[in-house]
């Protein structure tokens, strides 16, 4: 009995100094604003708001924060992620529904901490294990901007989430384990452009919160981590950005990175590129509207990324002949190969050679031959478009195959694809088409 | 604009059999406008949300005027295989309305030749059946929606399943004469106010319009 209360006892005390373990790695840095119901009423300059409204660009926060042909920032769109759905706030400077009572502190608390107002704690779909880094000028300069922003009365959607991910008990867990608040700190081994880009890419950018891969707790390692992942639910793959077989810009010069953010396309070494899927979201929403001097500063970030070479991973373009597998050897003359002559072969050319500046060649396409098929299954499956922006008004469009294809058909072309004209990537199965399409 | 014309036929013509409705020839506010509604979401089908989400209302605009402008012939209409009351419902209903439910003819918004009135009103024929079932039925459960006042959910809302199918029968068995075009105007005023036409619209108080 004794021996029994003892193991009890210890056990409790384990719980509690857990428990406050985790309280206080959740609390030690946090910075409470004055509560004292004295509003500190500085009235923003234009320059800030004008600053303000060029920052919340670079970090797309209207991207997440405003419904599908919703009023702007008034929120309601729904970040769905592998524990439910997170619902994004209402921004607008209403002060029922709105963020219309927070003061510059609430605001940098929310940022910096990831805290809401009245201390609850938010979720990281709100990527604030990036936003800690932004400095406290930039913090306040988005809330004076945001708070020059017409009020919309809209309420706040509940997230659903299962349990236990709906506590903020789980929360401060995960806290605890994956978050510090944290800011950019300069390079001071690198040029201002470079130190520039990083701040940028790793602060509001964001980028990570897609180019890198999550844990089974929704984790990313680092905002520096960039070697790619599956955006959850959505299916989605975000190339790494440090593997030249995927996304990386090592190779290209710093203006064809810069016409891939500003425009949606660009034509690397001569062959057509564009943005898709949820890059095309970021190229809409951001980084079209950045400045050349910030977009040079990124790229060259981008382009200075240390490269990782993925063991276990297929070269994208070999020399032809050298399919990666069997299966692929036998698809060049099986059914994929008549499909893509019907459907595929009218602008992507019988060698799969494209079109220069409309149809992206597939031969040596490292987004057709990346190791995971994703975002080739969801091209054919949901077809495109590149995003219309200022420097590409008028982008090309592929057809949707859902309705003439189905996932058996789909695999073939693309095995087809995969293991044609120099590209040696492993063949797709019927299975693998039907996972990443997803829900329609 | 081969991401349109997969799905909706070379030049935009689609056939009358399949689901997927003809987009060439139809005004081009009313194309511009239902691109807008799939962007933005008033209308609901994932192919069309995801491809027009990066798009911008100039190109868009650009896009219904190339279909809108162009003059491709009709494919015959369908054989009807409802019962001769429903067809002879559908009939009433398009012609002449049913004022005891307060719904308007079809002819009075779409044209006498149901061809549409230019620029934002659709032709209601040379459509296939099922197209025009599901967006009746859309409207009437709210998966469907225009600019407010939606004046094509109050009447879909105020038609009975069965009245639905009637008009689809009808509507889709009608052939389209050669050389047809949307009308350049209104005969009257729209009997209902409707958000996605900017036409003359009779006093409030005299719209017959179910109210909700």
């Amino acid at each position: 009995m004794r021996a029994a209360g003892r193991v009890a006892a210890a056990t409790l005390g384990l719980a509690v100094l857990l428990g406050a373990t985790v309280w206080w790695l959740n609390v030690r840095d946090d910075e409470r604003p004055a509560t004292a119901g004295v509003a500190q009423v500085t009235v923003p300059s234009v320059e800030q708001v004008a600053r303000g409204a060029y920052l919340a660009r670079a970090g797309n926060c209207m991207g997440c924060h405003t419904a599908t042909g919703g009023a702007p920032y008034a929120g309601g769109r729904g970040v769905p992620t592998p524990f439910g759905t997170v619902f994004a706030p209402n921004l607008t400077p209403d002060a029922n529904t709105g963020i219309g009572a927070w003061s510059s502190a609430d605001f940098w608390r929310a940022l910096h901490h990831g805290r809401s107002r009245d201390g609850r704690l938010l979720y990281p779909a709100f990527p604030y294990p990036n936003y800690t880094r932004v400095t406290r000028e930039d913090a306040d300069a988005l809330h004076a901007y945001l708070r020059s922003l017409p009020a919309v009365a809209q309420p706040n959607r509940a997230h659903e989430l299962r349990f236990p991910f709906d506590q903020q008990a789980a929360l401060a867990v995960w806290r605890a384990l994956y978050f510090r608040a944290a800011l950019h700190t300069p390079d001071a081994t690198r040029s201002a452009e470079w130190n520039r880009g990083a701040y940028l890419v790793e602060a509001l950018g964001h980028c990570n919160a897609c180019h890198a891969s999550r844990n089974a707790l929704g984790a990313t390692a680092s905002p520096l981590d960039l070697a790619g992942g599956l955006i959850p639910v959505q299916n989605w793959y975000a190339p790494s950005l440090t593997s030249a077989r995927e996304a990386s810009v090592a190779a290209w010069d710093l203006p064809v990175i810069t016409a891939l953010l500003k425009t949606g396309v660009a034509a690397p070494h001569g062959a057509l590129v564009a943005v898709a899927g949820p890059m095309s979201e970021v190229v809409t929403g951001s980084t079209q509207h950045l400045t050349d001097a910030d977009l040079r500063a990124m790229a060259a970030y981008l382009k200075a990324l240390p490269q990782t070479t993925q063991p276990g991973e297929h070269s994208a373009t070999t020399a032809p002949g050298q399919a990666a597998n069997a299966s692929a050897a036998a698809a060049l003359t099986g059914p994929g190969a008549k499909r893509y002559e019907q459907y595929c072969a009218q602008c992507h050319g019988e060698r799969g050679e494209g079109v220069a500046a409309i149809y992206p060649a597939l031969a040596g396409n490292r987004a057709v031959a990346m190791h995971t098929p994703a975002n080739a299954v969801h091209m054919v499956v949901e077809g495109g478009f590149a995003p219309a922006t200022a420097g590409n008004p008028r982008p090309f469009g592929m057809p949707p195959f859902a309705t003439v294809l189905n996932d058996e058909e789909v695999a073939q072309v693309l095995t087809f694809v995969r293991g044609s004209w120099g590209n040696a990537a492993p063949a797709v199965t019927a299975l693998e088409v039907s996972r990443y399409r997803g829900a329609r | 604009m081969q991401a349109c014309t997969g799905c909706h036929g070379p030049q935009g013509r689609a056939a009358s059999d399949g689901y997927y409705p003809r987009i060439a020839g139809k005004p081009a506010g009313y194309l511009y406008n239902q691109l807008l509604g799939f962007r933005d979401g008033r209308r609901s089908y994932g192919l069309m949300n995801q491809l027009l989400a990066p798009l911008t209302d100039d190109y868009l605009r650009e896009i219904a005027g190339h279909f809108a402008g162009l003059d491709v012939a009709y494919p015959a209409p369908q054989v009807a295989t409802g019962n001769v009351d429903a067809l002879s419902r559908g009939e009433t209903l398009v012609l002449q309305g049913d004022a005891a439910l307060r719904i308007p003819a079809c002819v009075q918004c779409h044209g006498a030749a149901l061809m549409g009135v230019a620029p934002a009103i659709p032709a209601l024929i040379g459509m296939p059946r099922d197209y025009l079932n599901a967006q009746l039925g859309a409207w009437r459960t709210g998966n469907r929606h225009a600019f407010e006042p939606d004046c094509m959910a109050q009447v879909a809302k105020a038609l009975a399943p069965q009245d639905i199918a009637a008009l689809s029968q009808w509507l889709a068995a009608q052939p389209v004469p050669a050389g047809a075009k949307p009308a350049r105007a209104l005969p009257a005023p729209l009997p209902l106010r409707c958000g996605g036409v900017a036409a003359p619209m009779p006093d409030e108080s005299a719209a017959p319009g179910a109210k909700r």
